[in-house]
């Protein structure tokens, strides 16, 4: 976030209003190539909102939203952001294979990205099962493979380890590392604050407001809590 | 556009079909096995069955394919994965000529198998050209997809996709020369049935017309197919408000 032209995302003033109710209050914060960044708060709280309208696909009332130097949204950003929804969003009548080939195909790769991506997600010896017969944590992993596809150089993940063990949680943070060491922009939202502690930068957020933008210890430090809920409760009641 | 993304879509439609033996069965078997019980109900009155049958062959696959349609393509809305497509470089026009494409193609087999098991086992003496029975089915496919891309948008869950079928499809139905003969409706409604798309699919099957005549029908058909597509592609939405 040193300077603005490293910028993957950068969010100023975001506004959205939904019928009548707002969504989120003047959002602003930007992140630079490399980044994990966690976007935590509870269920509610604008988390996904946010997440889509970053991708593009959720209609902004004010401020802008810029990504890699585009408006959200732009034609030029399809394909280059990972985007994995809180749904899984998968054809639950195709296989693993067939569902990640799809993709693949939609964007341009080769045949060896699906063999890629499904080894990331451990799926390999699941690739013929139908999605339908798989369990949630599984098709939340299809789901996954088709974000990673291409390697794109910013992903947004919205809770993308609801439901799963801890080992392959773990694994999968692992893996979001991995990929931001690469140079990759990685927004993982989760309402589990446990996760807190995986990312290198926490955006903490509650009724649509962003309460917290820094580091897991620097969040501990400042409020001078023992974990990160309590962290949480202490920025809640101070901003009331 | 891209020819490329089209048709890795219609081949993923293909695929899902494929997974889901049942439906592939009901939307081939069934058409297929209502034209045999027609025939076999109408075998004491020699030639009816030369007269309604054909007639069905362009209204089943319009049927068949908008309730299909419709509720698939509800389902990509509400699955998540239209806007997960949507995130990616394939255009609105990609989306609905995939689907076109794949169910008129299912549209056509369907309309093959009735034709044959038409005109060998059930006994159709039809005076009409078979090649344009099936041409007509395959425009009648596509309209039942085009017009099921577009009502999906005014359908939340599925249930409201299939309560379409006789608000949208019964009353063309009715007023399409099946039930009575068109020129034998009130003024009003023979007007607005010789307008109708499926009105022009049952015309399109009457043997003995002019060629200007059968170029009306067809004219009438491809209007609605591509009047609905556009609309159709109209409604599938990359922003939600």
């Amino acid at each position: 976030m040193d300077s603005s032209d490293q910028s993957t995302f950068e969010v100023s003033n975001l506004r959205v209003v939904r019928n009548g109710n707002e969504i989120l209050k003047s959002i602003s914060f930007r992140a630079a190539p490399g980044e994990l960044i966690g976007l935590l708060g509870p269920s509610g709280s604008g988390k996904s909102t946010l997440m889509r309208s970053l991708l593009g696909v959720q209609a902004i009332t004010g401020g802008s939203a810029r990504i890699m130097e585009s408006a959200a949204g732009s034609p030029a950003l399809r394909g280059r952001l990972g985007y994995m929804a809180q749904s899984a969003a998968v054809y639950l009548d195709l296989t693993v294979e067939e569902n990640i080939r799809y993709f693949a195909g939609v964007l341009v790769q080769p045949l060896s990205e699906v063999a890629r991506v499904m080894d990331v997600v451990a799926l390999t010896s699941f690739s013929r099962r139908l999605v339908s017969s798989l369990s949630g944590g599984e098709r939340t992993r299809v789901s996954l493979g088709i974000a990673l596809l291409g390697s794109p150089p910013a992903l947004i993940l919205d809770e993308p380890t609801v439901g799963l063990d801890p080992i392959l949680r773990r694994d999968l943070w692992r893996t979001f590392e991995a990929l931001a060491r690469t140079g990759a922009t990685v927004i993982v939202s989760s309402h589990v604050m446990d996760e807190a502690a995986r990312c290198a930068r926490l955006l903490l957020l509650r009724d649509g407001t962003l309460l917290f933008d820094g580091t897991p210890a620097s969040l501990l430090a400042t409020s001078e809590a023992p974990g990160y809920d309590e962290a949480f409760e202490r920025l809640i009641e101070g901003s009331r | 556009m891209s020819l490329r993304r089209t048709l890795l879509t219609t081949r993923r439609i293909l695929e899902q079909l494929r997974h889901d033996p049942r439906t592939l069965a009901l939307l081939l078997l069934v058409p297929t096995a209502l034209v045999g019980l027609l025939a076999w109900s109408l075998t004491n009155q020699p030639g009816a069955f030369d007269s309604v049958g054909p007639k069905l062959l362009g209204v089943f696959p319009l049927m068949v394919m908008f309730l299909v349609t419709s509720v698939i393509t509800l389902r990509e809305r509400t699955v998540g994965t239209l806007e997960r497509l949507f995130t990616l470089p394939l255009t609105k026009a990609d989306f609905v000529a995939g689907y076109a494409i794949a169910f008129g193609a299912l549209a056509l087999v369907q309309s093959l198998l009735v034709s044959v098991l038409s005109y060998t086992w059930y006994g159709l003496a039809h005076q009409g050209v078979p090649w344009r029975i099936s041409i007509v089915a395959l425009c009648a496919g596509l309209l039942g997809t085009a017009f099921g891309l577009a009502l999906s948008a005014v359908a939340h869950t599925e249930f409201q996709a299939v309560q379409f079928m006789p608000a949208f499809i019964l009353p063309q139905l009715l007023l399409c020369g099946l039930v009575i003969p068109v020129s034998h409706l009130p003024s009003v409604l023979r007007g607005i049935a010789n307008v109708l798309p499926m009105t022009a699919a049952v015309h399109a099957i009457t043997p003995l017309q002019s060629n200007e005549y059968y170029v009306a029908q067809f004219a009438i058909m491809l209007a609605y197919i591509f009047a609905a597509l556009v609309v159709g592609a109209g409604t599938l939405r990359r922003v939600t408000k």
